[in-house]
Protein backbone atom coordinates (compact mmCIF):
# COMPACT_ATOMS: atom_id res chain seq x y z
CA UNK A 1 0.00 0.00 0.00
CA UNK A 2 1.36 3.08 -0.77
CA UNK A 3 1.27 5.95 1.58
CA UNK A 4 -0.89 8.53 -0.24
CA UNK A 5 -3.07 5.16 -0.62
CA UNK A 6 -3.74 4.59 3.20
CA UNK A 7 -4.80 8.30 3.36
CA UNK A 8 -6.48 8.08 0.57
CA UNK A 9 -8.99 5.05 1.89
CA UNK A 10 -9.06 6.61 5.03
CA UNK A 11 -10.77 9.91 3.60
CA UNK A 12 -13.28 8.00 2.16
CA UNK A 13 -14.56 5.75 4.59
CA UNK A 14 -17.75 7.72 5.30
CA UNK A 15 -18.99 7.15 1.23
CA UNK A 16 -21.91 5.10 0.65
CA UNK A 17 -21.66 1.70 0.18
CA UNK A 18 -23.51 -0.29 -2.31
CA UNK A 19 -25.02 -2.88 0.64
CA UNK A 20 -26.46 0.13 2.65
CA UNK A 21 -29.36 0.24 0.14
CA UNK A 22 -29.98 -3.13 1.07
CA UNK A 23 -32.58 -2.56 4.13
CA UNK A 24 -34.27 -0.11 1.88
CA UNK A 25 -34.78 -2.31 -0.52
CA UNK A 26 -35.93 -4.79 2.15
CA UNK A 27 -38.72 -2.70 3.14
CA UNK A 28 -40.05 -1.50 0.03
CA UNK A 29 -40.06 -5.19 -1.32
CA UNK A 30 -41.83 -6.08 2.76
CA UNK A 31 -44.35 -3.49 1.80
CA UNK A 32 -45.82 -5.18 -1.83
CA UNK A 33 -44.88 -8.97 -1.02
CA UNK A 34 -46.37 -8.69 3.03
CA UNK A 35 -49.59 -6.45 2.46
CA UNK A 36 -51.58 -8.26 5.46
CA UNK A 37 -48.87 -7.42 7.87
CA UNK A 38 -48.24 -3.86 7.49
CA UNK A 39 -49.13 -2.57 10.95
CA UNK A 40 -46.43 -4.94 12.39
CA UNK A 41 -44.13 -3.78 9.55
CA UNK A 42 -44.63 -0.47 10.62
CA UNK A 43 -44.21 -1.17 14.00
CA UNK A 44 -41.13 -3.24 13.28
CA UNK A 45 -39.55 -0.26 11.03
CA UNK A 46 -40.21 2.43 14.42
CA UNK A 47 -38.38 -0.07 16.88
CA UNK A 48 -35.62 -0.45 14.07
CA UNK A 49 -35.53 3.49 15.26
CA UNK A 50 -35.54 2.48 18.98
CA UNK A 51 -32.65 0.00 18.48
CA UNK A 52 -30.28 2.36 16.14
CA UNK A 53 -31.17 5.50 19.26
CA UNK A 54 -29.69 2.67 21.53
CA UNK A 55 -26.59 1.31 19.58
CA UNK A 56 -25.79 5.17 19.04
CA UNK A 57 -24.74 5.22 23.04
CA UNK A 58 -24.31 1.55 23.51
CA UNK A 59 -22.65 0.65 20.57
CA UNK A 60 -20.42 3.71 20.04
CA UNK A 61 -19.89 5.54 22.93
CA UNK A 62 -19.66 2.22 25.50
CA UNK A 63 -22.55 3.60 27.33
CA UNK A 64 -24.50 0.34 29.06
CA UNK A 65 -28.03 1.54 29.93
CA UNK A 66 -30.91 -0.53 30.99
CA UNK A 67 -33.54 2.46 30.86
CA UNK A 68 -33.88 3.27 27.03
CA UNK A 69 -37.39 3.21 27.26
CA UNK A 70 -37.42 6.02 29.84
CA UNK A 71 -37.10 8.48 26.58
CA UNK A 72 -39.02 5.92 24.05
CA UNK A 73 -42.27 6.21 26.63
CA UNK A 74 -41.33 9.94 26.90
CA UNK A 75 -41.80 10.64 23.75
CA UNK A 76 -44.92 8.07 22.94
CA UNK A 77 -46.51 10.02 25.75
CA UNK A 78 -46.03 13.58 24.79
CA UNK A 79 -47.01 12.74 20.80
CA UNK A 80 -50.38 10.23 22.57
CA UNK A 81 -51.13 13.63 25.08
CA UNK A 82 -51.42 16.49 22.31
CA UNK A 83 -53.05 13.80 20.35
CA UNK A 84 -55.95 12.93 22.68
CA UNK A 85 -56.19 16.97 23.26
CA UNK A 86 -56.86 18.52 20.19
CA UNK A 87 -53.28 18.24 18.46
CA UNK A 88 -53.44 15.59 16.37
CA UNK A 89 -50.54 16.62 13.38
CA UNK A 90 -48.68 13.92 13.32
CA UNK A 91 -45.11 15.80 12.27
CA UNK A 92 -45.12 18.09 15.01
CA UNK A 93 -45.96 15.50 17.68
CA UNK A 94 -42.89 13.86 16.52
CA UNK A 95 -40.65 16.79 17.16
CA UNK A 96 -42.28 17.24 20.47
CA UNK A 97 -41.98 13.84 21.51
CA UNK A 98 -37.93 13.87 20.35
CA UNK A 99 -37.77 17.18 21.98
CA UNK A 100 -39.04 16.18 25.45
CA UNK A 101 -37.34 12.98 25.30
CA UNK A 102 -33.72 15.15 24.67
CA UNK A 103 -34.84 16.86 27.55
CA UNK A 104 -35.34 14.13 29.67
CA UNK A 105 -32.17 12.49 28.08
CA UNK A 106 -29.79 15.90 28.90
CA UNK A 107 -31.65 16.38 32.64
CA UNK A 108 -30.91 12.89 33.78
CA UNK A 109 -27.25 12.52 31.50
CA UNK A 110 -26.16 15.41 33.66
CA UNK A 111 -26.79 13.06 36.54
CA UNK A 112 -26.24 9.66 35.99
CA UNK A 113 -23.02 10.09 33.03
CA UNK A 114 -20.97 10.87 35.94
CA UNK A 115 -20.50 7.37 36.75
CA UNK A 116 -19.84 3.87 34.63
CA UNK A 117 -20.07 0.55 34.30
CA UNK A 118 -22.81 -1.40 37.13
CA UNK A 119 -22.89 2.52 38.55
CA UNK A 120 -24.02 3.90 35.26
CA UNK A 121 -26.73 0.73 34.47
CA UNK A 122 -28.48 0.53 38.08
CA UNK A 123 -29.06 4.23 37.55
CA UNK A 124 -30.80 4.47 33.70
CA UNK A 125 -32.70 2.04 35.44
CA UNK A 126 -33.53 3.85 38.27
CA UNK A 127 -34.27 6.98 35.54
CA UNK A 128 -36.79 4.66 33.76
CA UNK A 129 -38.39 3.72 36.87
CA UNK A 130 -39.01 6.80 38.28
CA UNK A 131 -40.69 7.94 34.67
CA UNK A 132 -42.28 5.58 34.83
CA UNK A 133 -43.53 5.70 38.01
CA UNK A 134 -44.43 9.29 37.45
CA UNK A 135 -46.33 8.66 34.66
CA UNK A 136 -48.53 6.31 36.89
CA UNK A 137 -48.94 9.03 39.15
CA UNK A 138 -50.33 11.14 36.62
CA UNK A 139 -53.17 9.12 35.71
CA UNK A 140 -55.51 12.09 35.28
CA UNK A 141 -53.66 12.92 31.98
CA UNK A 142 -51.89 9.85 31.10
CA UNK A 143 -54.69 7.61 31.80
CA UNK A 144 -52.54 5.30 34.36
CA UNK A 145 -52.81 1.89 34.03
CA UNK A 146 -55.70 2.20 31.61
CA UNK A 147 -53.27 3.56 28.99
CA UNK A 148 -53.90 6.86 27.21
CA UNK A 149 -57.00 6.74 25.42
CA UNK A 150 -58.90 8.69 22.96
CA UNK A 151 -56.42 9.81 20.34
CA UNK A 152 -57.23 11.28 17.15
CA UNK A 153 -54.03 11.53 15.00
CA UNK A 154 -54.81 14.15 11.51
CA UNK A 155 -53.45 12.69 8.29
CA UNK A 156 -49.93 13.42 7.41
CA UNK A 157 -49.28 16.89 5.48
CA UNK A 158 -53.28 17.32 5.67
CA UNK A 159 -53.35 14.16 3.32
CA UNK A 160 -52.20 10.98 3.56
CA UNK A 161 -54.92 9.09 6.25
CA UNK A 162 -53.93 6.53 9.11
CA UNK A 163 -56.15 3.72 7.49
CA UNK A 164 -57.12 0.87 8.96
CA UNK A 165 -54.15 -1.64 6.90
CA UNK A 166 -51.15 0.53 7.68
CA UNK A 167 -50.46 1.53 4.42
CA UNK A 168 -49.87 5.35 5.76
CA UNK A 169 -48.76 4.12 8.88
CA UNK A 170 -45.64 1.69 7.18
CA UNK A 171 -44.31 4.75 4.58
CA UNK A 172 -44.68 7.21 7.34
CA UNK A 173 -42.54 4.73 9.68
CA UNK A 174 -40.23 3.88 6.84
CA UNK A 175 -39.66 7.88 5.89
CA UNK A 176 -38.74 8.79 9.19
CA UNK A 177 -36.62 5.95 10.14
CA UNK A 178 -34.53 6.64 6.52
CA UNK A 179 -34.25 10.13 8.19
CA UNK A 180 -33.29 9.62 11.20
CA UNK A 181 -30.62 7.10 9.61
CA UNK A 182 -29.22 9.38 7.72
CA UNK A 183 -28.59 11.97 10.67
CA UNK A 184 -27.25 8.99 12.64
CA UNK A 185 -24.94 7.35 9.86
CA UNK A 186 -23.80 11.82 9.22
CA UNK A 187 -22.68 11.79 13.64
CA UNK A 188 -21.09 8.52 13.57
CA UNK A 189 -18.64 9.35 10.82
CA UNK A 190 -18.50 13.00 11.83
CA UNK A 191 -14.78 13.68 14.20
CA UNK A 192 -17.60 14.07 17.20
CA UNK A 193 -18.84 10.36 16.26
CA UNK A 194 -15.03 8.97 15.60
CA UNK A 195 -13.70 10.33 19.01
CA UNK A 196 -17.06 8.43 20.72
CA UNK A 197 -15.70 5.53 19.35
CA UNK A 198 -12.23 6.17 21.23
CA UNK A 199 -14.58 7.27 24.29
CA UNK A 200 -15.77 3.24 23.89
CA UNK A 201 -12.33 1.77 22.91
CA UNK A 202 -10.25 3.67 25.68
CA UNK A 203 -11.39 6.01 28.02
CA UNK A 204 -8.22 7.09 29.67
CA UNK A 205 -6.30 7.54 26.52
CA UNK A 206 -9.61 10.00 25.49
CA UNK A 207 -8.64 12.12 28.38
CA UNK A 208 -5.01 11.64 28.12
CA UNK A 209 -5.37 13.54 24.47
CA UNK A 210 -7.72 16.23 26.05
CA UNK A 211 -10.90 15.06 25.00
CA UNK A 212 -13.96 16.58 27.20
CA UNK A 213 -15.24 13.12 27.67
CA UNK A 214 -18.09 14.06 29.84
CA UNK A 215 -19.29 16.70 27.30
CA UNK A 216 -19.17 14.08 24.45
CA UNK A 217 -21.11 11.44 26.24
CA UNK A 218 -23.46 13.83 27.22
CA UNK A 219 -24.69 15.56 23.83
CA UNK A 220 -24.69 11.40 22.46
CA UNK A 221 -26.72 10.27 25.28
CA UNK A 222 -29.29 13.59 24.64
CA UNK A 223 -29.34 12.95 20.77
CA UNK A 224 -29.69 9.16 21.41
CA UNK A 225 -32.72 10.26 23.38
CA UNK A 226 -34.20 12.38 21.21
CA UNK A 227 -34.32 9.38 18.42
CA UNK A 228 -35.50 7.26 20.94
CA UNK A 229 -38.41 9.36 21.70
CA UNK A 230 -39.25 9.88 17.98
CA UNK A 231 -39.57 5.71 17.88
CA UNK A 232 -41.78 5.85 20.91
CA UNK A 233 -43.80 9.13 19.50
CA UNK A 234 -43.96 6.89 15.97
CA UNK A 235 -45.69 4.06 17.39
CA UNK A 236 -47.67 6.43 19.61
CA UNK A 237 -49.08 7.73 16.23
CA UNK A 238 -49.72 4.50 14.22
CA UNK A 239 -51.33 1.94 16.90
CA UNK A 240 -53.44 5.42 18.26
CA UNK A 241 -52.16 4.09 22.18
CA UNK A 242 -50.01 4.44 24.39
CA UNK A 243 -49.52 2.49 27.86
CA UNK A 244 -46.89 2.17 30.67
CA UNK A 245 -45.50 -0.30 29.21
CA UNK A 246 -43.62 1.81 27.00
CA UNK A 247 -42.04 2.79 29.63
CA UNK A 248 -40.88 -0.31 31.25
CA UNK A 249 -38.01 -2.58 31.94
CA UNK A 250 -38.50 -5.22 29.68
CA UNK A 251 -39.20 -2.43 26.66
CA UNK A 252 -35.50 -1.32 27.85
CA UNK A 253 -34.35 -5.25 27.79
CA UNK A 254 -35.58 -6.08 24.25
CA UNK A 255 -34.13 -3.36 22.49
CA UNK A 256 -31.44 -4.25 23.94
CA UNK A 257 -31.85 -8.03 23.05
CA UNK A 258 -32.64 -7.17 19.78
CA UNK A 259 -29.35 -5.15 19.15
CA UNK A 260 -27.51 -7.78 20.26
CA UNK A 261 -28.82 -10.17 17.82
CA UNK A 262 -28.21 -7.95 15.21
CA UNK A 263 -24.81 -7.18 16.48
CA UNK A 264 -23.48 -3.59 18.00
CA UNK A 265 -21.76 -0.72 16.85
CA UNK A 266 -22.39 -1.20 13.50
CA UNK A 267 -25.28 1.28 12.45
CA UNK A 268 -27.31 -1.79 10.88
CA UNK A 269 -27.55 -4.11 13.57
CA UNK A 270 -30.81 -2.68 14.45
CA UNK A 271 -31.76 -3.26 11.17
CA UNK A 272 -31.15 -7.22 10.98
CA UNK A 273 -31.74 -7.95 15.02
CA UNK A 274 -35.17 -6.03 14.95
CA UNK A 275 -36.91 -7.89 11.86
CA UNK A 276 -35.46 -11.17 13.54
CA UNK A 277 -36.59 -10.55 16.93
CA UNK A 278 -40.49 -9.30 16.37
CA UNK A 279 -40.50 -11.76 13.37
CA UNK A 280 -40.02 -14.59 15.23
CA UNK A 281 -42.19 -13.11 18.43
CA UNK A 282 -45.37 -12.85 16.07
CA UNK A 283 -44.52 -16.29 14.84
CA UNK A 284 -43.90 -17.64 18.15
CA UNK A 285 -46.53 -16.23 19.73
CA UNK A 286 -49.04 -17.77 17.17
CA UNK A 287 -47.66 -21.21 17.02
CA UNK A 288 -47.05 -21.31 21.02
CA UNK A 289 -49.12 -18.84 22.75
CA UNK A 290 -48.01 -19.57 26.28
CA UNK A 291 -44.12 -20.51 26.24
CA UNK A 292 -43.33 -18.32 23.42
CA UNK A 293 -40.97 -16.23 24.99
CA UNK A 294 -39.38 -19.44 26.16
CA UNK A 295 -38.08 -19.48 22.34
CA UNK A 296 -37.18 -16.14 22.05
CA UNK A 297 -34.93 -17.25 25.43
CA UNK A 298 -33.56 -19.62 23.32
CA UNK A 299 -32.60 -17.70 20.00
CA UNK A 300 -31.02 -15.06 22.54
CA UNK A 301 -28.94 -18.11 24.18
CA UNK A 302 -27.80 -19.79 20.54
CA UNK A 303 -26.74 -15.83 19.56
CA UNK A 304 -24.79 -14.97 22.36
CA UNK A 305 -23.48 -18.63 21.84
CA UNK A 306 -22.07 -18.78 18.84
CA UNK A 307 -22.28 -15.61 17.36
CA UNK A 308 -20.86 -13.41 19.47
CA UNK A 309 -20.65 -10.03 16.88
CA UNK A 310 -24.67 -11.02 16.40
CA UNK A 311 -25.87 -11.71 13.03
CA UNK A 312 -23.98 -8.87 11.11
CA UNK A 313 -21.06 -10.45 13.50
CA UNK A 314 -21.69 -13.51 11.58
CA UNK A 315 -21.02 -12.40 8.48
CA UNK A 316 -17.97 -10.39 8.35
CA UNK A 317 -16.25 -13.84 10.24
CA UNK A 318 -17.67 -15.35 7.18
CA UNK A 319 -16.42 -12.41 4.89
CA UNK A 320 -12.44 -13.18 6.26
CA UNK B 1 11.31 33.18 29.57
CA UNK B 2 13.53 31.76 32.00
CA UNK B 3 10.41 29.55 34.00
CA UNK B 4 10.58 26.13 33.72
CA UNK B 5 8.83 24.12 31.60
CA UNK B 6 7.23 22.43 34.23
CA UNK B 7 7.76 22.68 37.83
CA UNK B 8 6.20 21.76 41.20
CA UNK B 9 6.29 23.34 44.22
CA UNK B 10 5.53 21.28 47.38
CA UNK B 11 3.45 18.69 45.84
CA UNK B 12 1.51 16.54 48.18
CA UNK B 13 -0.81 13.64 47.99
CA UNK B 14 -1.55 10.82 50.30
CA UNK B 15 -4.19 7.92 50.61
CA UNK B 16 -5.67 7.75 53.90
CA UNK B 17 -2.10 6.98 56.05
CA UNK B 18 -0.16 6.58 52.97
CA UNK B 19 1.77 9.38 52.00
CA UNK B 20 2.62 9.10 48.26
CA UNK B 21 4.25 12.59 46.91
CA UNK B 22 6.00 13.67 50.11
CA UNK B 23 6.55 17.54 49.11
CA UNK B 24 7.74 16.92 46.01
CA UNK B 25 9.91 20.22 44.48
CA UNK B 26 10.55 19.54 40.84
CA UNK B 27 11.83 21.53 38.31
CA UNK B 28 12.30 20.32 34.53
CA UNK B 29 14.05 22.61 32.02
CA UNK B 30 12.69 23.66 28.98
CA UNK B 31 14.54 20.95 26.26
CA UNK B 32 15.39 19.15 29.13
CA UNK B 33 16.47 15.59 29.13
CA UNK B 34 15.32 14.27 32.69
CA UNK B 35 14.89 10.79 34.11
CA UNK B 36 12.73 9.65 37.30
CA UNK B 37 14.07 6.73 38.73
CA UNK B 38 13.51 4.94 41.75
CA UNK B 39 12.58 1.46 42.54
CA UNK B 40 8.53 -0.05 42.89
CA UNK B 41 6.26 1.62 44.64
CA UNK B 42 8.43 5.05 45.09
CA UNK B 43 5.79 7.09 43.58
CA UNK B 44 6.99 7.99 40.42
CA UNK B 45 3.70 6.73 38.04
CA UNK B 46 1.67 8.75 40.89
CA UNK B 47 3.81 12.07 40.30
CA UNK B 48 2.74 11.44 36.57
CA UNK B 49 -1.01 11.49 37.78
CA UNK B 50 -0.69 14.47 40.03
CA UNK B 51 0.78 16.59 37.32
CA UNK B 52 -1.12 15.66 34.25
CA UNK B 53 -4.51 16.06 36.06
CA UNK B 54 -5.60 12.65 36.67
CA UNK B 55 -5.34 13.01 40.51
CA UNK B 56 -5.83 16.50 42.60
CA UNK B 57 -2.83 16.76 44.98
CA UNK B 58 -3.74 17.31 49.00
CA UNK B 59 -1.82 20.58 48.57
CA UNK B 60 1.02 21.68 46.55
CA UNK B 61 1.20 23.37 42.60
CA UNK B 62 1.79 22.74 39.39
CA UNK B 63 3.52 25.40 37.12
CA UNK B 64 3.57 24.90 33.54
CA UNK B 65 5.59 27.32 31.81
CA UNK B 66 5.54 29.46 35.00
CA UNK B 67 1.45 29.44 35.01
CA UNK B 68 -0.36 27.80 37.33
CA UNK B 69 -2.43 24.60 36.60
CA UNK B 70 -2.75 23.01 39.72
CA UNK B 71 -6.74 23.62 38.74
CA UNK B 72 -6.77 22.99 35.56
CA UNK B 73 -8.81 19.67 34.34
CA UNK B 74 -6.76 17.19 32.51
CA UNK B 75 -7.89 18.33 28.94
CA UNK B 76 -7.06 22.14 29.66
CA UNK B 77 -2.96 20.46 30.52
CA UNK B 78 -3.23 18.87 27.22
CA UNK B 79 -4.28 21.95 25.62
CA UNK B 80 -1.14 24.04 26.84
CA UNK B 81 1.45 21.14 26.02
CA UNK B 82 1.57 18.82 28.76
CA UNK B 83 1.23 15.29 27.47
CA UNK B 84 2.34 11.70 28.75
CA UNK B 85 2.07 8.47 27.42
CA UNK B 86 1.21 5.39 29.49
CA UNK B 87 3.45 2.63 30.85
CA UNK B 88 0.78 -0.06 30.13
CA UNK B 89 -0.01 0.65 26.52
CA UNK B 90 -3.10 2.68 26.43
CA UNK B 91 -4.51 2.95 22.66
CA UNK B 92 -7.43 2.50 20.62
CA UNK B 93 -6.95 -1.39 20.29
CA UNK B 94 -9.19 -2.11 17.60
CA UNK B 95 -8.95 1.12 15.47
CA UNK B 96 -6.17 1.27 12.88
CA UNK B 97 -2.67 3.46 13.90
CA UNK B 98 -3.94 6.21 11.50
CA UNK B 99 -7.06 6.74 13.35
CA UNK B 100 -5.29 6.57 16.97
CA UNK B 101 -3.11 9.54 16.01
CA UNK B 102 -5.95 11.41 13.83
CA UNK B 103 -8.29 11.33 16.79
CA UNK B 104 -5.17 12.95 19.17
CA UNK B 105 -4.99 15.46 16.12
CA UNK B 106 -8.37 16.22 15.62
CA UNK B 107 -8.62 16.90 20.09
CA UNK B 108 -5.45 19.45 19.41
CA UNK B 109 -7.28 21.29 16.54
CA UNK B 110 -10.14 21.85 18.40
CA UNK B 111 -12.44 19.61 15.68
CA UNK B 112 -12.83 16.67 17.12
CA UNK B 113 -16.17 17.39 18.70
CA UNK B 114 -17.52 18.98 15.06
CA UNK B 115 -21.15 17.12 13.96
CA UNK B 116 -21.32 19.08 10.50
CA UNK B 117 -18.02 17.35 8.21
CA UNK B 118 -17.74 13.74 7.97
CA UNK B 119 -14.00 13.08 9.69
CA UNK B 120 -13.01 12.00 6.21
CA UNK B 121 -13.45 15.79 5.01
CA UNK B 122 -10.54 16.83 7.22
CA UNK B 123 -7.72 15.73 5.11
CA UNK B 124 -4.96 17.99 6.75
CA UNK B 125 -5.63 16.12 10.03
CA UNK B 126 -5.31 12.77 8.44
CA UNK B 127 -2.30 13.76 6.12
CA UNK B 128 -0.69 14.98 9.37
CA UNK B 129 -1.06 11.97 11.03
CA UNK B 130 0.04 9.99 8.42
CA UNK B 131 3.31 12.06 7.85
CA UNK B 132 4.03 11.84 12.34
CA UNK B 133 3.86 7.43 10.98
CA UNK B 134 6.35 8.25 8.61
CA UNK B 135 8.30 10.44 10.79
CA UNK B 136 8.14 7.17 13.09
CA UNK B 137 8.08 4.48 10.40
CA UNK B 138 5.20 3.40 11.33
CA UNK B 139 3.69 4.51 7.66
CA UNK B 140 3.41 0.26 6.09
CA UNK B 141 0.92 -0.59 8.81
CA UNK B 142 -1.29 2.86 8.90
CA UNK B 143 -4.67 0.64 8.19
CA UNK B 144 -3.57 -2.47 10.65
CA UNK B 145 -5.75 -2.42 14.02
CA UNK B 146 -3.08 -1.45 17.37
CA UNK B 147 -3.94 -5.16 19.00
CA UNK B 148 -2.44 -7.08 15.64
CA UNK B 149 0.64 -4.79 15.92
CA UNK B 150 3.97 -6.29 18.16
CA UNK B 151 3.95 -4.76 21.33
CA UNK B 152 7.09 -2.58 20.41
CA UNK B 153 5.21 -1.15 17.64
CA UNK B 154 2.35 -0.32 19.99
CA UNK B 155 4.80 1.40 22.45
CA UNK B 156 6.20 3.46 19.12
CA UNK B 157 2.40 4.42 18.16
CA UNK B 158 1.82 5.57 22.34
CA UNK B 159 4.56 7.89 21.02
CA UNK B 160 3.05 8.72 17.45
CA UNK B 161 -0.09 9.37 19.68
CA UNK B 162 1.51 12.13 22.50
CA UNK B 163 3.62 13.75 19.27
CA UNK B 164 0.11 14.14 18.05
CA UNK B 165 -0.52 16.53 20.59
CA UNK B 166 2.30 19.01 19.73
CA UNK B 167 3.58 18.46 23.27
CA UNK B 168 5.89 21.12 24.99
CA UNK B 169 6.36 18.60 27.83
CA UNK B 170 6.57 15.02 27.59
CA UNK B 171 6.59 12.97 30.21
CA UNK B 172 7.36 9.20 29.25
CA UNK B 173 6.29 6.51 31.41
CA UNK B 174 8.48 3.32 31.06
CA UNK B 175 8.30 3.85 27.22
CA UNK B 176 10.15 0.26 26.89
CA UNK B 177 8.68 -1.42 29.52
CA UNK B 178 7.86 -4.82 28.96
CA UNK B 179 9.62 -4.39 24.75
CA UNK B 180 12.29 -7.09 24.31
CA UNK B 181 15.42 -5.82 24.42
CA UNK B 182 15.84 -6.56 19.98
CA UNK B 183 13.23 -3.76 19.77
CA UNK B 184 14.12 -1.36 22.74
CA UNK B 185 16.56 -0.01 20.28
CA UNK B 186 14.29 1.72 17.83
CA UNK B 187 12.55 2.90 20.60
CA UNK B 188 15.16 4.45 22.60
CA UNK B 189 16.30 5.96 18.79
CA UNK B 190 12.92 7.93 18.13
CA UNK B 191 12.90 9.38 21.84
CA UNK B 192 16.63 10.78 20.90
CA UNK B 193 15.52 12.30 17.91
CA UNK B 194 12.63 13.76 19.29
CA UNK B 195 12.34 17.98 18.89
CA UNK B 196 14.87 19.50 21.27
CA UNK B 197 12.60 22.22 22.33
CA UNK B 198 10.23 19.51 23.29
CA UNK B 199 11.03 18.91 27.64
CA UNK B 200 11.01 15.52 28.09
CA UNK B 201 10.66 13.31 31.46
CA UNK B 202 11.27 9.91 31.13
CA UNK B 203 9.85 7.64 34.03
CA UNK B 204 12.16 4.49 33.36
CA UNK B 205 13.44 1.64 35.35
CA UNK B 206 15.97 0.44 32.63
CA UNK B 207 19.55 1.82 33.89
CA UNK B 208 21.23 1.28 30.00
CA UNK B 209 18.29 3.38 28.65
CA UNK B 210 18.25 6.03 31.35
CA UNK B 211 21.69 6.67 31.23
CA UNK B 212 21.82 7.19 27.83
CA UNK B 213 19.43 9.33 27.39
CA UNK B 214 19.42 11.42 30.48
CA UNK B 215 21.23 14.69 31.02
CA UNK B 216 19.83 14.86 34.57
CA UNK B 217 18.40 12.40 37.04
CA UNK B 218 16.11 12.67 39.72
CA UNK B 219 15.88 9.97 42.59
CA UNK B 220 12.04 9.33 44.10
CA UNK B 221 12.04 6.86 47.07
CA UNK B 222 8.37 7.03 49.05
CA UNK B 223 7.07 9.77 47.73
CA UNK B 224 10.10 12.30 48.19
CA UNK B 225 12.75 13.33 46.00
CA UNK B 226 16.30 11.70 47.52
CA UNK B 227 18.46 13.39 45.53
CA UNK B 228 18.87 15.11 41.72
CA UNK B 229 22.10 15.51 39.49
CA UNK B 230 24.14 15.26 36.31
CA UNK B 231 23.74 11.43 35.75
CA UNK B 232 27.55 10.55 36.70
CA UNK B 233 26.62 12.55 40.09
CA UNK B 234 23.56 9.82 40.38
CA UNK B 235 25.83 6.92 39.71
CA UNK B 236 28.82 7.70 42.19
CA UNK B 237 25.89 8.53 44.92
CA UNK B 238 26.76 5.86 47.52
CA UNK B 239 23.18 6.34 49.00
CA UNK B 240 21.40 6.03 45.60
CA UNK B 241 23.42 2.76 44.84
CA UNK B 242 22.13 1.60 48.50
CA UNK B 243 18.56 2.56 48.10
CA UNK B 244 17.84 1.75 44.08
CA UNK B 245 20.85 0.44 42.04
CA UNK B 246 22.16 -2.26 44.39
CA UNK B 247 25.52 -3.44 43.91
CA UNK B 248 24.69 -3.12 39.80
CA UNK B 249 27.37 -0.56 38.50
CA UNK B 250 25.37 1.51 36.01
CA UNK B 251 26.18 1.16 32.07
Amino acid sequence: MTPIGAVDAFARRHRYHLLETLPWLAAVASYFAFPDYLALGAQILATILFALSADLVLGYAGIVTLGHAAFFGTGAYIAGILAAHGWGEPITGLLAGAAAAALVGFLSGLVVLRTTGLALLMQTLVVATVVAEAANKASFITGGDDGLQGMEVWPVFGWFRFDLFGHTAYFYCLTVLFLCWLAARHIVHSPFGRSLTGIRENVRRMHAIGAPVARRRLVIYTISAGLAGISGALIAQTTQFVSLSFLSLERSGAVLIMLIIGGVGQLYGAFVGVPLYMVAQNRFSEIDPVYWYFWIGLLMVVVVVFARGGVLGLFDRFRR
Amino acid sequence: MNSPALETLGLQKSFGALTVANAVDFRLERGARHALIGPNGAGKTTFVELVTGALRPNAGQIRLGGVDVTQLVQAERVKRGLVRTFQITALFRRLSILENVTLAICERQGIAGGLVRPSGHHRAAIEEAHALLERLGLEDEALRPVNTLAYGRQRLVEIAVSLALSPKVLLLDEPAAGVPSSESGRIIEVIERLPADIALLIIEHDMDLVFRLAQRITVMVQGSILVEGPPEAIAADPEVRRVYLGERAPA
